[in-house]
């Protein structure tokens, strides 16, 4: 098989960065996922897409600049000042460009896209479509890509790159349907296989399917990634299962309250801003209360819904509602719904440009497994979402336009020799006669991770993950074998994705047990303070015989000097 | 405790499909997708089922369980009693144990032409839509893709040619939606043989449907459209077949 582009990833960036590639005049453009893309978790995203159209009564002053300045000040500084401002000022064009493609937003009166206020945002400039943004947006892309007729090669389960000479030349997948190996080549491969949140297995708000995979296959191939000490911790994950409550919660109003019903935010934040201070600073002032004895059950707080009434809630949050009645029992409405912070967004991936553009020829990369970066050290709300379609149809039109200046040839030799690799990959675990249970190792990795490369950091941990982690890499080279199913093999497909989180996650631990400084998500107990002087930069991570090699890089600044975050 | 029963089934090595017991420990706060990942994990690596968000939106892991069809991940064990016996959808060819091939069920949703077609010259800023316009979306937009619907329908089940639940109720988004130009033509296409008036009201669509959504309601409503266009004569050019 031969395409002009592949996109590997059936998610928002994906389906845009496919479109966008098919609409810059590429006639073979194919999306390659593990799952059919209406699967994808951009489909769980909830509650909204930050644009400054000024739609809302209070938002009448709001400008992309100022959208890019919340970001970039939400960021820790840390952001690439150029990237925000590109995201910030495409927004309000992607967005009416999803609407005239058909996605149902919530509306105004007057008729036009409705907008609530998100965390850390100067004016209320979330897009939303109830409670329910991603789905809409994802089911919205992938109907345009049903309209111009893109290859969908869906439960495709790319497993490794095949690059010669700094080129990249395409992918080996194994076709789930068939179990069996197959090369899909082409000129240009866009990578948008979201985020790693299941590198913290069962304390996320992430699908099963997000794995850290998505990162270490490029990493493995010597793409360098940035900035993969930075993990977000939603402020509201449901107790027990951990899946997201949205910030639209809190955006329409709802209470965070401790266990004397207090709403505590106010000892954290000014009162002007309450619940809708930003994520890492949320999640941290959630702990805190937890881990002082005012959590129930030492373990969550409420996230009360109840003053905004029936109406209100079944209008704009019925999503949440659902999940709160099927997985814990609770009808907001009626009771305050148990919430604790959960891991959320990997905000380091993939080191690339404003284009896509990586160290790799013919490889780009977008969405939640690139790092442009244009949320730094902590994201805001409602920008993820923004990223995925932005900088999905950037790579798509930057990969259009090179490909236009090359000869469509396949590179056969390379593309046979990755296979040749990973059937012989393949062949091993199949033979192995180890005894270890490959999940055991992936829970030990989850409770790694939590315990200790989790909201509040410190020396001793850290350095404690780092060498747990490398033992975990060690007892997954003596896992037992895997049974031979023909089609649908998934316990080929969970091992090979515990083996990318166990190299994704070395290299979070690695980079933060480096970074001496806190700054957004990353905060450590025992260096309490940003310090710009020595850690304005980026992390670098490169794969070195086995291990991450960490160099640095400078932050591209711009108008905004860094100055304190105080909200 | 309770026990799983397991519909297994490799076409390729096997002759018949048959159940498989699995002893479960602890499953009182357990959902039914996490007691086939617990089986996954440590009892059997060769099961085959399909999942991802494991939070009732991605529509990945919908099965017949315990006589329904469900979504596995937002089915407590705890609800189902002692004994837990598991299938996959119905009427789709069945690929190994719980997956089904969906290829059929995704091409008829393509085949109603399911994107926004207007003239052709939309306007500078969004298209307006009141709340009240907008409200008619609501339930036909949040379908999840998951075919428990279509898995349920007995029409599909004899005639793989009926264009099904799933894709009339999202052609019945695009007709209702005010932004929308093509609504005599999407009747017109809608009204063929295999369209809207092979459906028989048995409402299995609506009764299995894990999102409350209403398939039969919808289709009902596109019947009395394309009858309505018909006798005042919208649909005579391009006609039914």
């Amino acid at each position: 098989m031969f395409y002009d582009i592949i996109v590997v990833g059936g998610g928002l960036t994906g389906l845009r960065a496919a479109v966008a590639a098919h609409d810059a005049g590429i006639a073979k453009v194919a999306v390659i996922s593990k799952i059919h893309p209406v699967r994808s978790h951009s489909g769980a995203a909830q509650g909204g897409i930050n644009a400054a159209l000024g739609n809302h009564p209070d938002g009448h002053d709001d400008t992309p600049d100022r959208h890019a300045y919340d970001t970039i000040k939400g960021s820790d500084f840390l952001a690439d000042q150029d990237a925000v401002q590109i995201m910030t000022s495409d927004a309000p064009g992607i967005i009416i460009e999803m609407e005239h493609w058909g996605c149902p937003f919530s509306r105004y009166e007057n008729g036009k896209i409705a907008q609530r206020p998100f965390g850390g945002a100067g004016f209320p400039r979330t897009c939303y479509g109830a409670d329910r943004t991603g789905l809409y947006l994802l089911h919205t892309l992938y109907e345009q890509g049903v309209k111009r007729g893109i290859t969908v090669l869906y439960e495709r389960f790319v497993t490794k790159l095949a690059i010669r000479d700094g080129h990249c030349a395409g992918v080996v997948a194994m076709n789930l349907h068939s179990g069996e190996f197959e090369t899909i080549g082409a000129n240009a491969v866009i990578w948008a296989t979201g985020g790693s949140g299941r590198v913290y297995s069962v304390n996320t708000t992430n699908a099963h399917a997000s794995t850290g995979l998505g990162v270490a296959i490029p990493y493995w191939a010597g793409i360098p990634l940035k900035d993969m000490e930075f993990i977000q911790f939603h402020p509201t994950g449901l107790d027990g299962s951990s899946i997201l409550m949205t910030e639209g919660c809190r955006g329409e109003g709802g209470y965070l309250l401790n266990n004397v019903g207090e709403r505590f935010m106010k000892n954290y934040v000014s009162e002007k801003v309450m619940e809708l201070a930003p994520r890492d600073i949320v999640a941290r002032s959630m702990q805190t209360e937890i881990n002082e004895g005012r959590g129930f059950e030492d373990r969550y707080l409420h996230l009360d819904l109840r003053h905004l009434g029936a109406a209100k809630i079944m209008e704009r949050l019925p999503g949440i509602r659902e999940i709160a009645m099927n997985f814990r029992n609770v009808d907001p409405i009626k009771e305050p719904i148990p919430v604790h912070p959960a891991m959320h967004y990997t905000m380091g991936g993939v080191d690339c440009d404003k284009d896509g553009v990586t160290v790799c020829d013919g490889f780009y990369a977008a969405g939640e497994c690139a790092c442009v970066s244009v949320h730094g050290a902590n994201r805001l709300g409602g920008n993820s979402l923004l990223e995925t379609i932005v900088f999905g149809a950037r790579a798509g039109y930057h990969a259009a336009g090179r490909v236009k200046e090359m000869s469509k040839t396949e590179d056969e030799e390379t593309l046979d020799r990755a296979k040749r690799e990973e059937a012989d990959r393949y062949k091993q675990l199949r033979s192995a006669s180890g005894r270890e249970n490959p999940y055991t190792i992936k829970d030990e990795l989850a409770r790694i991770m939590m315990d200790k490369i989790g909201i509040f950091r410190n020396k001793t941990d850290m350095a404690k993950a780092v060498s747990e982690i490398n033992i975990l890499r060690e007892r997954m080279k003596k896992i037992r074998a895997i049974p031979e199913t023909g089609k649908f093999n998934y316990d080929f497909l969970w091992v090979s994705e515990i083996a990318g989180n166990l190299d994704t996650a070395l290299t979070i631990a690695v980079g933060a047990l480096n970074r001496t400084e806190s700054r957004g998500s990353h905060f450590r107990r025992d260096f309490n303070k940003r310090l710009d002087d020595q850690w304005l930069k980026h992390s670098m991570f490169v794969y070195r015989e086995g291990e991450p090699e960490i160099s640095y890089k400078p932050v591209t600044m711009g108008k905004y000097e860094p100055e304190e975050r105080k909200y | 405790m309770a026990i799983f029963k397991v519909f297994r089934y490799n076409p390729d090595t096997e002759d018949m499909a048959h159940f498989q017991e699995y002893q479960m420990p602890d499953t009182s706060s357990m959902t039914v997708l996490e007691g086939l990942y617990y089986i996954l994990e440590n009892l059997d690596p060769t099961l085959a089922f399909r999942s991802s968000c494991r939070q009732g939106v991605c529509g990945s892991c919908a099965m017949h369980i315990n006589g329904q069809y469900r979504l596995a991940c937002e089915t407590q064990v705890a609800a189902m009693g002692e004994i837990v016996t598991v299938r996959p959808l119905s009427h789709m060819k069945i690929i190994r144990d719980l997956v089904v091939d969906l290829t059929p069920f995704f091409k008829q949703f393509e085949a109603i032409k399911p994107y926004l077609i207007d003239d052709g010259n939309p306007p500078e800023k969004e298209y307006l839509q009141s709340p009240k316009d907008r409200l008619k979306l609501d339930h036909l937009v949040d379908c999840i893709f998951c075919a428990a619907c279509y898995g349920s329908c007995p029409v599909l089940a004899t005639d793989q040619k009926y264009l099904g639940p799933q894709a009339l109720l999202k052609a019945l988004r695009w007709v209702d939606d005010s932004r929308d130009t093509a609504t005599n033509e999407r009747l017109a296409y809608l009204a063929t043989d295999y369209g809207v008036f092979r459906c028989h009201t048995i409402f299995n669509c609506q009764q299995v449907c894990p999102k409350d959504l209403d398939p039969t309601g919808a289709i009902g409503k596109l019947k009395m459209k394309a009858i309505k266009a018909k006798f005042l004569g919208r649909l005579k050019k391009t006609g039914s077949d």
